[in-house]
């Protein structure tokens, strides 16, 4: 907190903040406005790769690894097999967005105005010492397997019960039950979708 | 570094997601949207942990399992879309209106 600049002379770290910054923005603006659908996903990775370059310049070198690795890697290309295994459309989609548009940019724009009030007031004379790095693979280690290796390990059954969960949810249909509107073709490439989703 | 420039843009983040979840048809982009609202809160969580130089780095490995978390979450949620889509041939979430309350007849 203490040594903090004034607002109109910008640190380089606080001028590459912002401009990644409104990359971020603009692509997270795109990803949940473009009408074609693939496109999406791919402004998401753009999105969230922003976010990587703002954790390492907020000095969490550990956390944006992992950004890039588990959501650039394997979160976008499971979205990216759903949307292909739902059959979505290649090309604009004029029904990508649904009705209640203009009650969504209302309820998301209040928000924004309430939050952005909110935070900027207070946190205005805050500062961020990055001087000394408090994000290293070491020190983040330590204190994982340290202090939150409870947490840890509970979450590791999460996954483990979230895998099984998936794999229930897509298997194929006994032959006995009802299956009205399934179809060998589909139900054949459904199925290996989310046996890679559970694998994460 | 400011706090006040990672604090207001994960708002704004968390509130483009909010958006995404409320306008999107689609189901798939709906998972998008959440994952756009995850990810501003790891980034606040982020900013936080390194402002307050927290010994034990609370904000970071709650971020960590934010990540693994929001892993699993799109894991489960893809399989369920898939199923509904399996099921009903369609993943527009305001056509599955299955469960509504009937209509009342006038």
């Amino acid at each position: 907190m203490s040594g903090g600049n004034g607002y109109l002379s910008p640190s380089g770290q606080e001028i590459v903040f912002v401009l990644t910054g409104l990359v971020v923005l603009g692509a997270a603006v795109l990803c949940v406005t473009t009408k074609q659908l693939v496109h999406a996903a791919l402004w998401l990775v753009v999105a969230l790769g922003g976010l990587a370059v703002q954790y390492l310049l907020l000095t969490a070198e550990f956390v944006a690894w992992v950004q890039v690795l588990i959501y650039l890697g394997s979160v976008v290309v499971l979205l990216l097999f759903g949307l292909m295994l739902t059959k979505a459309p290649i090309g604009p989609s004029a029904e990508a967005d649904s009705g209640n548009r203009p009650v969504a940019l209302v309820v998301a724009l209040a928000a924004a105005g309430t939050l952005v009030t909110l935070v900027a007031d207070a946190f205005r004379t805050a500062w961020i010492d990055l001087d000394t790095p408090h994000g290293e693979s070491g020190p983040i280690g330590d204190s994982l397997f340290r202090v939150w290796v409870l947490p840890f390990e509970a979450l590791s059954v999460l996954l483990l019960a979230a895998l099984v969960g998936a794999i229930v949810l897509s298997r194929k249909d006994t032959p006995d039950a009802p299956d009205p509107a399934g179809t060998p073709g589909t139900t054949g490439t459904t199925g290996t979708g989310p046996a890679k989703g559970g694998g994460r | 570094m400011h706090l006040v420039y990672p604090a207001v843009l994960s708002a704004l983040l968390f509130c483009v997601g909010l958006y995404g979840v409320l306008a999107r048809r689609n189901a798939i982009l709906v998972l998008m949207a959440v994952e756009l609202m995850l990810a501003a809160v790891g980034l606040n969580l982020v900013a936080f942990d390194v402002w307050l130089r927290d010994v034990t780095h609370a904000g970071q490995v709650l971020t960590l399992f934010l990540i693994a978390l929001a892993a699993a979450e799109i894991g489960i949620g893809l399989a369920i879309v898939l199923l509904v889509h399996r099921r009903r041939g369609t993943v527009a979430v305001d056509r599955l209106t299955e469960l509504r309350e009937k209509k009342p007849v006038t």
